[in-house]
């Protein structure tokens, strides 16, 4: 490969070339003799800007620069699944074996393993019509995950020929298409599809099914719809990790892209060994067969954190359009944002609130709207659920970042500094989240969970929000001087805390809740203050119920029932009216 | 053909430019000779053209513009590497200050390291038991973590250092691997640089400690340097001598600050309070290479210290730091104030690796669900204490008053103990579990009953405190024979 385009000055990761007219904006390029992948930024008569994915360590002026003619994209084929990449798609295990426990630069390796023999099932015929977006073969990925080979975006056409079913490579060709100008395709195992442009679908569906996560707080109280958006800010030690990882593991999703976008090494290394003990028990197989992770850790290069994100949710649209729902967990959107700042900062464009670009809200709306429920071009339907953790500088939800996603995203799990302090997780401040995808999703519930569902929830939020003005009082005269009715609240909204929202991720059964029981734990908490009430009300002292150890048995029960023994509520509920009988009696 | 370059075009706080330079390359190092035959180092920061922008390591001071020659070495910043390395003292540019001359280089590697791969990585899982109540039990350090303390000034968080590096050593005498102590100063004083060396004499390790110097009147370029070259040693003795490394970084704050004065006389944007926005991804950089590698039986644990300008957990450099490092331990300027010792502020406390290092196998079964519980009733003290202040201890109710109770104690025996104490985790342990126990049984709602019935003592006339604290009392003597 020949140039004439050779470096002329090098800030950080930012690197301008002097006259010359080859490249388009967005851009693919190599840089320098190792090629360092690097793309497009900036383009004007004198200069063109270019961002580098990788250290710019001894690079020189006069270095070349080689076009690659398309836009940054990323390689879609079987082999995703269970596989690790970092920001710009390159495969973090295939690095190791060339280069070791440590990344060097320029690490020129195909995305996916090209060597690798599919068994590859084609379902087309000579003659036949494929118009983009359609399923022309399958391979079996993983041990759940079934691979569909999709006709590529903007191609559509007649089977002019057809290979046997078999076991073929990633580039073989297994049918060629002819289009009405007589153009022909050859179509692979694998295509190719740029990072920063959403791919197309037929059309979005509205939102209206749940997500379930297995967490109470989320299913429960702020549910978020598959297809949906919703973020998780808090400051550190929070525990935006923790929930990302527990519905990385729970929730119902067909498969998890898990974005960790400049965080820490160690937690992917967690992810990695925990994900392949942990058996999905719808499958009964490892969590990795499902999950793909993508790694730009803190210390990788800050221009491919910015990349991390695109990537990440290229690979989940390419799922999507073969007819599953995809969650992506972005770990942390903050991060992604404060590589805009660092390379905006680098190219001196005027800086807005903060130092962040004037362009951050227009990344993150750009961002959030490529979720969605939609028929794909396939046929079926598809999804992909964007979770996005915020890291609030401060822990100031009044910055930027966390005020520009909580204007795009629909769901809001704000963490709560004093709830992680009692190590009360997950840390979500029932008071400040906050969900619209109720009015939405509520036919789901009623339809799947009964009326019931919705009224205990309500029901439970109203308890929530008394106990907080109540405590208001509290917090001044202290808790003894309130009536009896007034403590009942006090006394349920702490059974509803510990008992309810409080969820222990350690515990077997305790870590994933099916929403049947989630709907009886409600209802147990609500019999008893039902009761409770009328009981006060008939001026017996709310002193000989606590005596009764009724609220403390309620706090256990998310150990004592195990999950898949709703029929146990029963006997607690009839335990709670012996008890409460022999007081009246 | 090796050219010199005379004089240079423009001067700026600690950057000189230079111009019609061939052939530079981007961090390649520089030597400047002046005129009266002195040397300074630099390193080459921005090229644009035959333009170069060089960052001089020990100021510009008396550089003029046609005094000096300047050379290009033609490599980036590199640091002279050998077991040897073991017992001497460095500047922070890496350059021998003890007399005893230069290293005989075995290896001579990048000081900015590459970043090591996500998949190579092994999860840290041992815990090192630093004989620390509060540490071992509340928030367990674990082999290849990063865990700094967050402390202001004035408060004791260099005796809190020295006390976890000299009992953390007699932890880790059974294990094969040999133990070494990096330790990095940034811009702190001779007298606490003096302290360390110090202490490390008297507890028998300073043949095994690396020191990296750059005190307060260095040049703020070198401090820039300085944890680069420290991290580079702790990487090469972990993972090529195969050595459990630890590291220990002071003060991060004014890292910070030399970063944010040669950012601002390079002219860049700022961010938050000044400091460059790439704040994060720089002492990212630092704080990533803790950690362990597969084919390696080495580690590199890091304790970097950092003081919070005002006492401010939410000024940029705490705040970054906590969203790097896997938890952080809290100084509490209350706790210093009312004569504990160590302060460790123990709600904002945390460790993120703890759970996976704990527990059965490791220390004990019970391990976890006592510290959740130890945490949640802790912060019930808060609460029972912020609503005491208000409507007086006396007119609280009975429950709350048992908090308070449990709050004082928790203070007196569990987070106070002797500077050369040394607790088991059996000790801490059980020391939780009596102190839970001065709680009615009804609250604790964080343990099993089967763990209650196991540790929960019910009879509260057996709850004997001063046996944990026979070593404060003796200290207390030997001050009164004073």
């Amino acid at each position: 490969m020949t140039t004439n385009d050779v470096i002329y000055g090098i800030n950080g990761p930012v690197v301008t070339v002097r006259n010359t007219r080859s490249f388009s904006m967005m851009e693919m390029v190599y840089v320098g003799e190792s090629r360092l992948v690097g793309e497009i930024i900036g383009i004007n008569d004198n200069l063109t800007t270019i961002q580098v994915y990788e250290e710019t360590t001894g690079l020189k002026p006069g270095d070349p620069v080689y076009g690659t003619g398309a836009p940054m994209n990323v390689l879609l084929g079987p082999g995703i699944i269970d596989n690790i990449f970092d920001g710009i798609e390159r495969p973090l295990k295939a690095i190791e074996k060339t280069s070791g426990s440590f990344i060097s630069r320029g690490a020129a390796v195909s995305a996916l393993d090209l060597d690798k023999q599919w068994n590859v099932t084609i379902n087309v015929t000579v003659g036949d019509e494929l118009n983009e977006g359609m399923i022309y073969a399958t391979c079996p990925e993983t041990a759940i995950i079934e691979h569909r080979f999709i006709v590529p975006p903007g191609i559509n056409g007649k089977v002019t020929s057809v290979k046997p079913s078999g076991k073929y490579k990633l580039m073989d060709t297994i049918v060629t298409l002819e289009d009405n100008n007589g153009k022909k395709y050859d179509l692979t195992l694998c295509q190719k599809w740029p990072i920063r442009t959403a791919r197309p679908c037929k059309n979005r569906l509205p939102a209206t099914v749940p997500l379930i996560t297995g967490q109470r707080v989320i299913d429960t109280m702020f549910p978020v719809s598959k297809g949906g958006t919703a973020a998780i800010p808090g400051g550190f030690g929070t525990g935006k990790t923790m929930t990302q990882h527990q519905l990385a593991k729970w929730c119902d999703a067909d498969i998890i892209v898990y974005v960790g976008c400049g965080e820490r090494g160690n937690e992917m290394s967690q992810v990695l060994d925990e994900f392949s003990e942990l058996i999905d028990p719808k499958s009964g197989r490892p969590m990795t067969d499902r999950t793909v992770l993508i790694a730009n850790t803190s210390n990788m290069p800050v221009a491919a954190r910015e990349a991390s994100i695109y990537t990440g949710l290229t690979l989940a649209e390419y799922y999507r359009d073969m007819g599953y729902h995809v969650a992506i967990m972005a770990d942390s959107t903050s991060r992604w944002a404060e590589a805009l700042r660092e390379i905006s900062g680098r190219l001196e464009e005027m800086p807005a609130e903060e130092g962040f670009p004037a362009y951050l809200p227009s990344r993150l709306s750009e961002f959030y709207e490529r979720a969605g429920r939609v028929d794909a071009l396939c046929g079926s339907e598809g999804s992909v659920t964007i979770i996005g953790a915020v890291s609030p500088q401060g822990s100031d939800f009044s910055e930027p970042v966390t005020q520009n996603t909580k204007r795009f995203t629909r769901c809001f799990w704000a963490l709560d500094k004093s709830l992680a302090y009692a190590r009360h997780y997950p840390a979500i401040n029932w008071m400040n989240s906050y969900s619209e995808y109720f009015t939405d999703l509520d036919p789901w519930f009623r339809e799947n969970l009964g009326d019931d569902f919705i009224k205990y929830r309500n029901r439970i939020t109203t308890i929530l929000h008394e106990e907080s003005s109540l405590m208001e009082i509290v917090k001044l005269i202290g808790s003894d001087v309130l009536p009896d009715d007034q403590k009942l609240v006090i006394e349920t909204a702490k059974a509803i805390r510990v008992g309810f929202l409080q969820q222990n991720a350690f515990h077997a059964d305790d870590t994933f809740v099916p929403l049947e029981k989630q709907k009886l734990m409600m209802k147990a908490i609500l019999h008893l203050y039902n009761k409770a009430k009328t009981i006060i009300a008939a001026a017996i002292p709310i002193s000989s119920i606590m005596e009764l150890g009724l609220f403390e048995k309620l706090a256990k029960m998310k150990y004592d029932i195990p999950n898949n023994k709703p029929e146990m509520f029963d006997d607690l509920i009839s335990d709670i009216d012996t008890a409460l009988a022999a007081l009246t009696s | 053909m090796i050219l010199d370059y005379v004089g240079v075009k423009e001067i700026n706080g600690s950057l000189i430019v230079l111009d019609n330079v061939d052939n530079a390359s981007f961090e390649e190092m520089v030597d400047i000779r002046l005129d009266d035959g002195t040397y300074r180092h630099g390193r080459i920061v921005q090229i644009e053209g035959k333009r170069i922008v060089v960052q001089v390591f020990e100021g510009t001071k008396s550089i003029s513009l046609d005094n000096t020659r300047t050379r290009l070495k033609a490599h980036p910043m590199e640091l002279s590497l050998s077991p040897e390395i073991m017992g001497r003292v460095f500047s922070g540019a890496g350059r021998p200050i003890d007399g005893l001359g230069e290293v005989y280089p075995e290896k001579k590697a990048n000081v900015n390291g590459t970043p090591m791969n996500p998949v190579s990585r092994v999860y840290p899982r041992n815990y090192i038991n630093t004989g620390i109540s509060t540490i071992d039990t509340l928030m367990t350090l674990i082999r290849g973590q990063k865990l700094p303390i967050f402390s202001g000034s004035g408060m004791k968080h260099n005796e809190l250092a020295v006390q976890i590096v000299r009992q953390a050593k007699i932890a880790d005498e059974g294990g094969d691997n040999k133990f070494g102590i990096v330790f990095a100063a940034m811009g702190v004083k001779n007298d606490v640089a003096d302290y360390f060396r110090r202490s490390f004499d008297e507890s028998g390790v300073l043949s095994r400690v690396v020191m990296f110097l750059n005190l307060a009147n260095d040049p703020i370029i070198e401090r820039i340097l300085t944890p680069k070259c420290a991290l580079t040693a702790a990487e090469y003795l972990a993972f090529e001598c195969n050595m459990h490394v630890l590291v220990i970084m002071t003060d991060m704050t004014s890292y910070a600050e030399a970063l944010r004065e040669f950012s601002s006389s390079k002219g860049e944007i700022p961010g938050r309070k000044g400091f460059p926005g790439y704040l994060y991804s720089d002492l990212a950089a630092l704080y990533e290479r803790a950690g362990m590698i597969k084919g390696s039986s080495g580690s590199v644990t890091q304790i970097p210290i950092l003081t919070m300008p005002n006492d401010d957990i939410t000024h940029p450099v705490p705040d970054l730091t906590g969203y790097i490092t896997e938890g952080q331990i809290v100084l509490d300027r209350q706790l210093e104030g009312s004569g504990l010792y160590p302060p460790v502020s123990v709600l904002p406390s945390l460790s993120r690796l703890m759970k996976d290092g704990i527990g059965e196998g490791y220390t004990r079964a019970d391990h976890q669900p006592l510290a959740n519980q130890l945490f949640a009733s802790y912060a019930r003290v808060q609460d029972a204490r912020s609503l005491a202040s208000v409507i007086g201890e006396e007119e609280l109710s009975p429950v709350d008053k048992k908090y308070m109770e449990f709050g004082k104690l928790f203070e007196q025996y569990f987070v106070n103990q002797g500077y050369h104490e040394n607790r088991t985790i059996e000790q801490s342990l059980d020391l939780g579990w009596k102190l839970l126990s001065t709680l009615p049984r009804t609250e604790l709602d964080r343990v099993d009953d089967a763990l209650l019935d196991k540790y929960y003592i019910e009879d509260k006339e057996n709850l004997n405190f001063n046996t944990f604290s026979t070593e404060t009392e003796d200290n207390k003597s030997s001050d009164d024979d004073v």
